[in-house]
C-alpha cells in the first residue's frame, strides 16, 4: 500500500469535514431543498384539523403498532384502486404529524377506510376480527371498549398541534373508551375528498333473470363467499347481525337483479359494494345463495 | 498486562451485553412469525403483535446491532491508532448506560409510546438519551482517532468516521418534533414532508448502521484473520467515497407510488441503482482479497464467513436497488418480499459479520485460540440455513401476495379478495417460524462458543499473570 504522508487519510479532521460534507450534499438536495417548495405543502381544501376524539384515536393507532401491518396510501394503480378507492393524494395529509402511509400490507390499506362501514363493524371487529373472518390473523383488541381516553393527554396534544376544539368536544373526549376514539379515527381516514367507487353497476344492466338460476353449484359456491365475506354483519346463519337478516330478506321474494344491484354498489355508509371485487359470476353465487335461503 | 487491558474489559461488555439483547429480540422474532399465522397468540395488550414487532426490530438493531457496533468499533480504533482510548471511564460510562438505555426503550415501546416513525419509534425523552448515547461515543472515537499514534488512518477508520457523523445528522433531525406531554410527541414535519425525511432517515440508518460499520468490521477483520492485504487500496478509496455521497440521495425509493413528488421518487430511484456500483466495490475487493488462496474457504472457518456475508452484501446491494425501480415496485412493494430482503442483510450479511468478528476479535483479546472451531461450523450452516429459508420463503409469499392482488377476472373486476390473499401465506409463514428456529439454534451454538471461549481465555490470563 503507498502512503502518501500528506493525504486526506492522514488527517483525521479534514477527512471528517470532507465525509460530513459528502454526507449533507444528497441531505440538502432531496430533503432540506424540497422542504422549502410548495409542493411539499399542498392541502386538500376539504381536510380539516382532526377533532379531539379524532387525535385520540390516532394516538391509539400510533401506540398499537398499527403501522405494522396497515397502510394509508392507495397508489395510482388500476389493482389498488379497485380495491380501496380513490388514490391518495399528496393535500390529504397535512395534518398528519407524521405520515402513517406504512410500508407492509399484512391487512389491507386504510386510506378510504372512512365511511365504508358501520361503527358498529368496527366495535364488532377490534373485539374479534375472527367472527367476521374466521382465519385472519388481526389480533383482538378487547381491552380498548375498558379503558378510558386519557383526556388531558389529548388536551395537551390539541394545544401544542395547534388544533382548535370546543368545550363540546372535550366533554365528549372525557366521556370516551379508547375503542370509541379509534373507531372516530377509522370514520375520518380519507373522507376530506369525495368518495367515488371504482366500479358501479347501472341497475339497466343487470339482466332481470340470474344466469346461474337453480344451479345447485351456484348456492355452494356463493355459501363459501358468504361465509368469507358477509358473515361478519349478516350472521353466520344469515339471520342479522349489524347487516339485515338475509333469511328475512329471502321470504319476500325479491327479483334476482334488485339483490345484484345490491351486492354490487352497497349502500353508503353502511355496506361497501362490490363490483370491484367480485366477479359477475361470484355475485351471481351470491344471489342464488340469499334465494335458496328462504328453503331453509 | 497490555497497556490497553482496561479498555478491552468495556469492549467484552459492549460483546456481552449485545448478546443479551439479541437473545431477546430474537424470541421476540419467534413469537410475531407465530402471531402472523395465529392470531389466538397474541397475548394481551402488552405482547400484541402490534407493539412486539415494533420491539423486534429496535431491540435487535439498537441492542444487537450497535451494541456490537459500539464494542467492535472501540476495539478497532484502539488497535488502528495504537494507542488506548482517550477516555476509558467514560466509555465504561457509556456501556452502563448503553444497557440502561436499551431496557428503557424496549419497556417503553411494549408500554405504548411509539412515534410510528420506522426505525425511529422511541419517544422524545428516549432520543435524547440516545443523542447524549452517541455524543459519548463519538467524543472517545474521534479523540482516539485525533490523537492517534499510528499517522496513516487504514480504512476501517474511514468507515467509522463516517458512521459517527452521519448516524447524529439522521437521528437528529429526523427525531425533531413537538412534545405534547412526556410521552407523546408529533413529528415537527407534516404529511408529504414527513415521509420524505423519515426515509431518508430510514434508508440511511440501514447505510449508516448496518452498511458502513460493517464495512469497517469487514475490512479489518478479513485480512487480519486470514492473513491476506486487502486487494486494492484504489478501489476501497473510490468505493467509501461513492457509497457515502449516493446513499444519502436514495432514501425516496421507499415512497415510491406515494403522494411525493414525483421528482424526488425519480431521483431516489436512479441514485439507487448507481449505488449498486460502490457496494460491489467493496464486494469485489473481498473476492480478489482472497483470491490468493480459495482453498482459505475450506481451511479457515472464519473466511467462509466473512465471504459468505460479503457475498449477501454483494446480493442485498443488487437485489435493493432493483427493488425500486417501479415496475417492480408496483409487484413487491407492501408484501412479505421486502421483510424477506431485510432478513437477508441482516441475518446472512450483518449478524454474519459480527459473530465473525467476535470470533476473531474476543481469542486475539485474550491471547487464545477459539473454544471450538467445530462449533462454530456448525453455527455458520444453521445461520445460513435459516437465513436462506426466511429469505426465500419470504420472496415466494411475497410475489404470489403481489401478484393476487393485481389479479383481475375476465370481467375485470378483482380476481381474489384480500383474504384469500392473506391466507395463501400461511404456509410460507409457518415455514418462516421453523426457518427463525433453526437461526436461533445456530445462534446458541455461537452463544455457548464465546461463552467457554471467555472462560477459557480468563483462565489463560490469569496463568499469563502468574507466570
Amino acid at each position: 500500500m503507498s502512503k502518501n504522508d500528506n493525504s486526506i487519510y492522514s488527517k483525521a479532521l479534514l477527512l471528517s469535514i470532507v465525509a460530513a460534507v459528502t454526507v449533507l450534499i444528497g441531505t440538502i438536495a432531496t430533503v432540506f431543498v424540497p422542504m422549502f417548495t410548495e409542493g411539499m405543502h399542498p392541502k386538500t381544501d376539504g381536510l380539516k384539523p382532526f377533532t379531539a376524539l379524532e387525535l385520540a384515536g390516532r394516538d391509539i393507532y400510533q401506540a398499537e403498532g398499527c403501522i405494522n401491518c396497515h397502510t394509508q396510501t392507495v397508489r395510482p394503480l388500476k389493482a389498488d384502486v379497485m380495491r380501496y378507492g380513490a388514490y391518495s393524494k399528496a393535500g390529504e395529509f397535512a395534518y398528519d404529524r407524521p405520515f402513517l402511509w406504512g410500508s407492509k400490507r399484512t391487512g389491507p390499506d386504510l386510506a378510504r377506510i372512512g365511511g365504508k362501514y358501520p361503527d358498529e363493524w368496527h366495535i364488532q371487529h377490534f373485539e374479534s376480527p375472527q367472527a367476521f373472518y374466521p382465519k385472519s390473523n388481526m389480533p383482538p383488541y378487547p381491552w380498548l371498549k375498558n379503558q378510558p381516553v386519557n383526556a388531558d393527554s389529548t388536551i395537551a396534544s390539541m394545544n401544542a398541534l395547534s388544533f382548535p376544539y370546543t368545550e363540546a368536544e372535550v366533554q365528549e373526549l372525557k366521556e370516551s373508551t379508547k375503542l370509541d376514539a379509534l373507531v372516530a379515527y377509522m370514520q375520518v381516514l380519507g373522507t376530506s375528498i369525495a368518495r367515488e367507487a371504482a366500479v358501479t353497476v347501472d341497475y339497466a344492466a343487470i339482466p332481470a333473470e340470474s344466469p346461474l338460476k337453480g344451479s345447485a353449484d351456484a348456492v355452494a359456491m356463493g355459501e363459501k363467499l358468504y361465509k368469507a365475506e358477509c358473515a361478519g354483519c349478516h350472521g353466520v346463519n344469515a339471520e342479522g347481525n349489524i347487516g339485515a337478516s338475509l333469511v328475512d330478506y329471502s321470504m319476500n321474494d325479491m327479483p334476482g337483479n334488485d339483490t345484484y344491484y345490491i351486492i354490487a354498489n352497497g349502500f353508503e355508509g353502511a355496506m361497501p359494494g362490490y363490483a370491484a371485487k367480485f366477479s359477475n359470476e361470484k355475485i351471481w353465487a351470491i344471489v342464488e345463495y340469499i334465494n335458496s335461503l328462504k328453503d331453509k | 498486562m497490555n497497556e490497553y487491558q482496561y479498555d478491552y474489559k468495556t469492549v467484552r461488555g459492549f460483546v456481552v451485553s449485545a448478546i443479551f439483547w439479541g437473545v431477546i429480540g430474537l424470541v421476540a422474532g419467534l413469537l410475531i412469525s407465530a402471531q402472523m399465522w395465529d392470531a389466538r397468540l397474541n397475548f394481551g395488550e402488552y405482547l400484541s403483535f402490534g407493539r412486539l414487532r415494533t420491539f423486534h426490530t429496535n431491540v435487535l438493531a439498537y441492542g444487537l446491532g450497535i451494541g456490537a457496533e459500539f464494542g467492535l468499533f472501540y476495539y478497532i480504533v484502539i488497535r488502528l491508532t495504537k494507542r488506548p482510548l482517550v477516555l476509558p471511564k467514560l466509555a465504561r460510562f457509556h456501556l452502563w448506560l448503553f444497557n440502561v438505555g436499551i431496557a428503557l426503550a424496549g419497556i417503553s415501546l411494549l408500554a405504548g409510546m411509539n412515534q410510528s416513525l420506522e426505525y425511529a419509534e422511541f419517544e422524545w425523552p428516549i432520543d435524547i438519551a440516545i443523542v447524549i448515547l452517541w455524543v459519548i461515543f463519538a467524543i472517545n472515537i474521534l479523540g482516539t482517532i485525533f490523537t492517534r499514534k499510528e499517522k496513516h488512518m487504514y480504512v476501517s477508520l474511514w468507515y467509522v468516521i463516517a458512521t459517527v457523523i452521519t448516524v447524529a445528522i439522521l437521528y437528529i433531525v429526523n427525531n425533531l418534533a413537538i412534545p405534547a406531554t412526556l410521552f407523546k410527541s408529533y413529528h415537527l414535519f407534516a404529511g408529504v414532508n414527513s415521509a420524505n425525511v423519515e426515509w431518508w432517515y430510514g434508508h440511511n440508518a440501514v447505510g449508516f448502521l448496518f452498511t458502513t460499520p460493517i464495512l469497517a468490521m469487514f475490512y479489518y477483520f478479513l485480512p487480519k484473520s486470514t492473513g491476506l492485504p486487502i486487494f486494492s487500496h484504489r478501489l476501497s478509496i473510490i468505493s467509501f467515497w461513492s457509497l457515502i455521497f449516493a446513499y444519502l440521495w436514495t432514501g425516496a425509493h421507499h415512497l415510491v407510488y406515494t403522494p411525493l413528488p414525483d421528482w424526488i421518487q425519480t431521483l431516489g430511484i436512479a441514485f439507487t441503482l448507481f449505488l449498486i456500483a460502490p457496494s460491489w466495490g467493496s464486494v469485489v475487493n473481498g473476492y480478489f482479497t482472497v483470491d490468493k488462496d480459495w482453498s482459505r474457504m475450506r481451511t479457515h472457518y472464519l473466511t467462509k464467513f466473512f465471504i459468505i456475508g460479503i457475498t449477501f452484501y454483494g446480493l442485498q446491494t443488487i437485489q435493493g436497488p432493483s427493488q425500486g425501480i417501479r415496475v417492480i415496485s408496483s409487484l413487491i412493494h407492501y408484501t412479505d418480499w421486502v421483510p424477506g430482503h431485510v432478513h437477508m442483510g441482516t441475518m446472512g450479511w450483518v449478524t454474519m459479520v459480527i459473530c465473525a468478528s467476535i470470533y476473531y476479535m474476543l481469542p486475539a483479546m485474550y491471547k487464545t485460540q477459539i473454544y471450538s472451531e467445530k462449533i462454530a461450523n456448525t453455527h455458520f450452516w444453521l445461520v445460513l440455513i435459516g437465513q436462506l429459508m426466511m429469505s426465500i420463503s419470504m420472496w415466494i409469499t411475497g410475489i404470489q401476495q403481489g401478484a393476487m392482488w393485481k389479479m383481475t377476472a375476465e370481467d375485470g373486476s378483482l380476481q381474489y379478495t384480500f383474504m384469500e390473499s392473506l391466507l395463501r401465506n400461511y404456509p410460507y409463514w409457518q415455514m418462516r417460524t421453523l426457518a427463525g428456529v433453526i437461526f436461533v439454534v445456530g445462534m446458541l451454538f455461537f452463544i455457548y462458543n464465546v461463552y467457554m471461549t471467555m472462560k477459557k481465555g480468563k483462565e489463560n490470563l490469569a496463568k499469563l499473570q502468574a507466570a
